[in-house]
């Protein structure tokens, strides 16, 4: 398989320890991969931003960027080097310190959970017995830059904003962590690895279809909501609340909220392929007539696959954003407390008794 | 240079991190300042626990008391009327009281400090230790019923949260009915 990029890490590897000292090549080995990371968040973010410009501007009947090189492409570069050099607004009287902070504290939630990721065959930062927890884990501390950067802009609008997306969120983090519970229980494990591995010959949606897709619809509406995106926008509702908790943020600071915004969606759509789709692993059927099929299959590299069913799963995300209309937030927290929480530990109970089962 | 190793240094930085946060969270005026210093606190602390390559601790460090606990402070905080206000200055008597249960308190950590015979920190072994220590283990050790199984324990504190949760309700019900 020379299109994978496992032998070239491996080579990268190599070459380091063999010729420095074993904390030297480690040191070294962890400021690639944050860079290598980092650039990969801020790309995946650029192209995220684009997608979602073209397609909404579809479902919307307009054409979307145009003018800025082929089809629009180069808009986005143009809008981030804008974003680079606007001004930071400065707010008097307010907590500066919480105001700086915040916007860390958000974008380092959501860059952690995106370092868990796995993005294909040898391509693992981290690889804990505990991978999905720790996804579970930190992904919820983006919540506490949310309620900072609401409270500390002094503001009715950021305020009311956070209030809503702390206890949206909150709420949405249980179900969606049953759902992945539930995965776990059908695995058998917490370790990212084991769970992808578990699912060579069949990817965990159809091992065990009932629980499974249950499991996988819940998981992706209480995703979609953990990302504050549409029809679950409410703490940004633009009609009411301006922008929500980001609304005196200004330039690179503003930019920060956005990209963990987008990231946040790319994040749920991987986790969501890790844990039911099979993460990088290729479509197999398991059976004797399909042998040929499965070798076409497994000539399609690793980090292609694991990258089209995430895009598959955000372009649904997106597809959802731009249909439905926005909810109350009583309906939002009814939708969580009193149907999807139920259903989900009801599911949960099936899963282990089919576990049991079969 | 024998102490000059790698995971001395992250120790050493993990550490001066806590103790600057920690100290900086009590001496800090402003209510939710001190909590973000908290938060940096539990944060460095389950580095410590990710250093010792016990992944499963800072996991849980991470998402009950940085992800759990100090949102529900922070939310706690901003339902609080008046926050943002300094807090009001304590009086003389408060002060000195404070002092000395602070003092009495370090003068028994430093007696422990200096009386237990520690051994050696040496985080090689504890890898051996917690690699053998897997996820199943864990959950069997929590929910056995045998010798050094957890139980009992577990399911007490669960009613005991229970009890928090209908305790919560029931003092939010006195204060509608007081508004009518």
């Amino acid at each position: 398989m020379s299109l994978e990029l496992e032998n070239v890490v491996k080579l990268a590897h190599d070459g380091l320890t063999s010729s420095l000292p074993g904390w030297a090549a480690a040191a070294i080995e962890y400021v690639l991969v944050g860079v290598l990371l980092l650039a990969l968040y801020c790309v995946l973010a650029l192209i995220l931003i684009f997608l979602e410009r073209k397609i909404c501007a579809r479902f919307q009947c307009r054409l979307g960027p145009n003018r800025v090189g082929p089809w629009g492409s180069l808009q986005l570069i143009a809008d981030m080097v804008k974003i680079l050099l606007k001004e930071i607004v400065k707010i008097s009287k307010s907590d500066k310190l919480l105001y700086y902070v915040a916007i860390f504290l958000a974008i380092i939630g959501s860059f952690c959970t995106f370092g868990a990721l796995q993005f294909g065959k040898g391509l693992a930062c981290i690889d804990f017995n505990v991978g999905i927890f720790y996804i579970l884990a930190i992904s919820s501390l983006g919540v506490i830059g949310i309620l900072l950067a609401g409270w500390s802009s002094n503001n009715k609008y950021t305020l009311i904003g956070a209030m809503r997306s702390g206890a949206q969120l909150i709420s949405y983090e249980l179900s969606a962590g049953i759902s992945i519970l539930t995965m776990v229980i059908l695995a058998g494990s917490l370790n990212i690895s084991d769970i992808i591995n578990g699912q060579e010959n069949a990817w965990f949606i159809f091992q065990a279809p009932l629980p499974a897709l249950i499991a996988f619809i819940i998981y992706l509406i209480a995703g979609h909501a953990e990302t504050n995106r549409g029809p679950f926008d409410l703490p940004e509702a633009e009609s009411e609340l301006t922008a929500g908790y980001h609304t005196e943020y200004s330039g690179i600071q503003y930019g920060f909220f956005y990209l963990a915004e987008y990231l946040n969606m790319f994040i749920i759509a991987g986790v969501a392929t890790t844990v039911f789709l099979g993460g990088w692993q290729p479509f197999h059927i398991h059976a004797d007539w399909a042998s040929g099929f499965n070798h076409v299959m497994d000539y399609i590299p690793s980090y292609i696959w694991f990258l089209g069913k995430a895009f598959s799963l955000v372009l649904l995300s997106l597809w959802v954003r731009w249909t439905f209309p926005r909810l109350r937030i009583d309906q939002l927290l009814h939708l969580e407390w009193k149907i999807l929480m139920p259903i989900s530990l009801l599911n949960m109970l099936v899963m282990a008794v089919w576990v049991l089962i079969f | 240079m024998e102490f000059l190793t790698a995971s001395n240094i992250i120790f050493v930085i993990l550490s001066v991190t806590i103790l600057f946060f920690g100290v900086m969270m009590v001496t800090e005026t402003k209510i939710l300042r001190s909590a973000t210093y908290l938060f940096f606190v539990l944060f460095g602390v389950a580095g410590l626990y990710l250093q010792m390559n016990y992944e499963f601790l800072a996991a849980v460090q991470l998402s009950v008391y940085a992800g759990g606990i100090v949102v529900l402070f922070i939310f706690a905080i901003l339902l609080i009327k008046n926050l943002g206000e300094e807090k009001e200055k304590n009086s003389k008597q408060k002060s000195i009281m404070g002092a000395i249960a602070a003092f009495s308190g370090l003068a028994l950590c430093l007696i422990t400090i200096f009386k237990y015979k520690f051994v050696t920190a040496d985080f090689s072994r504890a890898t051996e230790i917690t690699s053998n220590l897997n996820m199943q283990q864990i959950g069997n050790t929590l929910m056995g019923t045998e010798k050094y199984q957890y139980l009992l324990p577990f399911e007490a504190s669960s009613i005991l949260l229970l009890a928090c949760i209908i305790g919560g309700l029931v003092v939010a019900q006195i204060n509608k009915e007081d508004r009518k």
